[in-house]
């Protein structure tokens, strides 16, 4: 059987009555996925280029080169069908889930774009389909809500706590424990009980195998850094992953810092969602990691003004990246975040999603006008535009009122 | 090792293991309610300690942990609540994973070990006889058995509808006190009937020496009836006390009261002549 750590962490801590679906699916992924049984990850991959539309480009942003002096390459997994990088995983486990015969998909959102994701592929391959989304997240993200309903999901409202993704998951478990015979559960990330953590990761290191290839035909060696950002680390590890034994790639996993970076013991709150920079290690969700928690091991509520990074936990396998020193986190704030967000837009062209504008914002805080450089992020830099932006506009037109923003443009005039 | 929660269970009587969250909705009135279950027949109490995320737990627990933490509730408020109770009956702590982990301040380095013993040495002191941990499995369990057994601590494991042979093996090892017997698949939270899957688990493990009680769904006199005449030496039940308690309303009679008719009904199945297994 694979191990099912990543040194310390990973593991599988969860309800007896879901490790016998765990041991199955750990058999189906090593036979299905590493060893293509069936022709499983050829079909997967046909799927991916015809349905998903992959490979998707990697493009250079002149104006971003040219305010940062350095070569800025953008990974557009915006352009993936869905708008995210989240297809990949989604259509891996839905096909996975028909080659082990199971008759019915469940699956947790946050920001929406993994319930979507999901339900496309479901839909793509007459599946019934059940998402669980936080009543916060549901307000947060309607268009997403709209389009899981489109592709014919029940999407159920979870109530429960502050009403986002922890507890989608929670609900997404106790559906899964409940319908565990013919059931399986899409998680949405490289979280969870192994085998979730390297399934997830394998379905999405397409991403940096693109990103090899891409970078390679165009200057003729290797990217000096890789920029994601990183909430659970789905787009993370698949930008990464093919690219850790390179060593001279510098790979910075960055963070969603909310409004600083500081927990309130008292109210059980983090105003932040950064795992990887501030978390202490613990056991949420099946998995060991690196989660935001107060001193007697309470999970805390996070905060992003991305619903998509705003979870209290992180992949085991980035927290032991993180420990051995191979991957660098890094966070910035939510207003840095928004910053980027229009700064992009009106530069290349590109809405991205809020998720993605935190990785552009690393650039703007160590490249930019005002910039401290606290890291050698070299020549080459590729960033994972993990999705577009659509999602997000109703959270970036509040938000950008809040603010007095440099990049934003004029909500006056728009209203006019 | 603590024989308490052995010889509570598997007793000349049926056993009745009511459960409740402590801190629900104070750590003053759970005392109370203690004594009530103990008073309405309770053989063994089954004392949640609060965690943030319950996810073996029904939406009636769930609801009975967030008003437990919203009143303060912590590890250390629940084992001085454990130290001032005046009851007969052990008390199994049913809690989850990180709450033991993360126990006491940690030193660089530390095993599992030396981080889950801090809890346990705890709990034991407190007077806790036994443990359940639903989000460990048996193949993560090794740190915990081996502080458990270094205090006395009986560490209790849930045996699944879907569990397998192979697992059923490697569980009959690590098992002390008593076998907790999932009635059906899901998560916690009273139902109107005793599933089939009952019947079949304790067939399964009709051979085991260890006490089995029956819990997941039982409400009624008569699901403790149906249980016991099924062979289980103990009955579990626990949402049907904590809506009582999130009634409100003359919580502690009502506790009691119920608690009389579980324990009856559990009475009334082992008046028949099917064996009981496991005694």
């Amino acid at each position: 059987m694979s191990t099912t750590k990543f040194g310390e962490y990973g593991g599988q801590y969860v309800p007896e009555v879901l490790m016998p679906a765990i041991e199955e699916l750990t058999d189906a992924y090593e036979r299905y996925v590493l060893d293509n049984e069936d022709g499983f990850m050829d079909e997967f991959r046909e799927r991916l280029a015809d349905f998903g539309g992959r490979p998707t480009p990697i493009q250079r942003a002149d104006r971003l080169s040219e305010r940062y002096d350095a070569e800025v390459y953008l990974k557009r997994e915006d352009l993936l069908h869905g708008g995210a990088h989240k297809l990949n995983n989604a259509l891996g486990q839905v096909l996975l889930a028909r080659y082990m015969g199971k008759e019915r998909i469940v699956a947790e959102t946050g920001a929406g774009q993994h319930g979507t994701a999901t339900a496309m592929a479901a839909a793509h391959l007459d599946m019934p389909c059940e998402i669980y989304m936080g009543k916060r997240d549901i307000r947060r993200q309607r268009p997403n809500v709209f389009r899981m309903r489109l592709n014919g999901a029940e999407v159920n409202p979870v109530t429960v706590g502050r009403g986002t993704l922890k507890e989608a998951i929670n609900e997404t478990m106790r559906d899964w424990a409940t319908n565990v015979e013919d059931t399986h559960y899409v998680i949405g990330s490289i979280v969870g009980p192994h085998p979730f953590p390297r399934m997830v990761r394998d379905f999405h290191s397409v991403i940096g195998e693109e990103i090899r290839d891409g970078v390679q035909k165009k200057t003729g060696g290797l990217p000096d850094s890789l920029v994601a950002c990183a909430g659970g680390g789905s787009n993370t590890m698949g930008t990464f992953h093919d690219l850790v034994p390179d060593e001279e790639v510098s790979l910075f996993a960055v963070e969603a810092g909310g409004d600083e970076l500081v927990v309130d013991d008292e109210e059980g709150v983090a105003p932040h969602s950064a795992s990887l920079s501030t978390g202490s290690e613990g056991v949420l969700h099946g998995a060991r990691t690196k989660l935001l928690q107060d001193a007697d091991g309470q999970i805390v509520e996070s905060h992003s003004v991305s619903s998509g990074l705003d979870y209290a936990g992180v992949g085991p396998e980035l927290s032991h990246l993180v420990d051995e020193g191979r991957v660098t986190p890094v966070n910035v704030d939510d207003t840095a975040a928004l910053e980027a967000f229009h700064r992009l837009s009106r530069t290349e062209g590109i809405i991205p999603a809020l998720e993605s504008a935190h990785a552009l914002a690393f650039l703007e805080d160590e490249l930019g006008p005002d910039a401290d450089g606290e890291h050698d992020l070299g020549e080459v830099i590729v960033v994972n535009v993990s999705g577009r932006g659509d999602k997000d506009l109703e959270a970036v037109i509040e938000e950008t009122e809040k603010r007095d923003l440099d990049a934003a443009p004029s909500m006056e005039v728009m209203y006019e | 090792m603590s024989d308490d929660v052995r010889t509570a269970v598997s007793g000349d009587e049926p056993a009745l293991i009511p459960y409740i969250t402590a801190g629900d909705p104070s750590l003053a009135a759970t005392a109370e309610y203690v004594e009530a279950l103990a008073a309405g027949g309770a053989d063994v109490i089954e004392l949640g300690m609060p965690f943030s995320e319950p996810i073996a737990d029904g939406p009636t627990i769930q609801d009975a942990i967030q008003r437990s933490l919203e009143a303060g509730t912590t590890p250390e408020r629940y084992f001085e609540l454990v130290e001032s109770l005046d009851v007969d009956v052990p008390i199994v702590c049913m809690t989850y994973y990180n709450l033991l982990y993360q126990y006491g301040e940690s030193g660089p380095d530390e095993s599992d070990y030396e981080r889950l013993r801090r809890f346990v040495a705890r709990a034991a002191e407190a007077g806790v006889s036994g443990l359940i941990i639903p989000d460990l499995p048996v193949d993560e369990s090794d740190p915990l058995r081996r502080a458990c057994d270094e205090y006395g601590v009986d560490l209790i494991f849930i045996v699944a509808p879907t569990t397998t042979d192979e697992r059923l093996a490697k569980m009959r090892e690590q098992v002390s006190g008593f076998v907790y017997v999932q009635a059906r698949l899901g998560t916690t939270g009273a139902q109107a009937d005793v599933s089939d899957a009952t019947h079949e688990s304790l067939t399964r493990l009709a051979e085991w020496e260890v006490p089995k009680a029956v819990g997941f769904g039982v409400s009624e006199g008569q699901h403790a009836t149906e249980i016991v005449e099924a062979g289980a030496a103990g009955v579990v039940a626990g949402s049907v006390f904590v809506d009582i308690i999130a009634g409100g309303d003359d919580v502690a009679n009502r506790l009691e009261a119920k608690a009389r008719e579980l324990k009856q009904g559990a009475l009334d199945g082992a008046t028949t002549d099917t064996p009981k297994a496991g005694k």
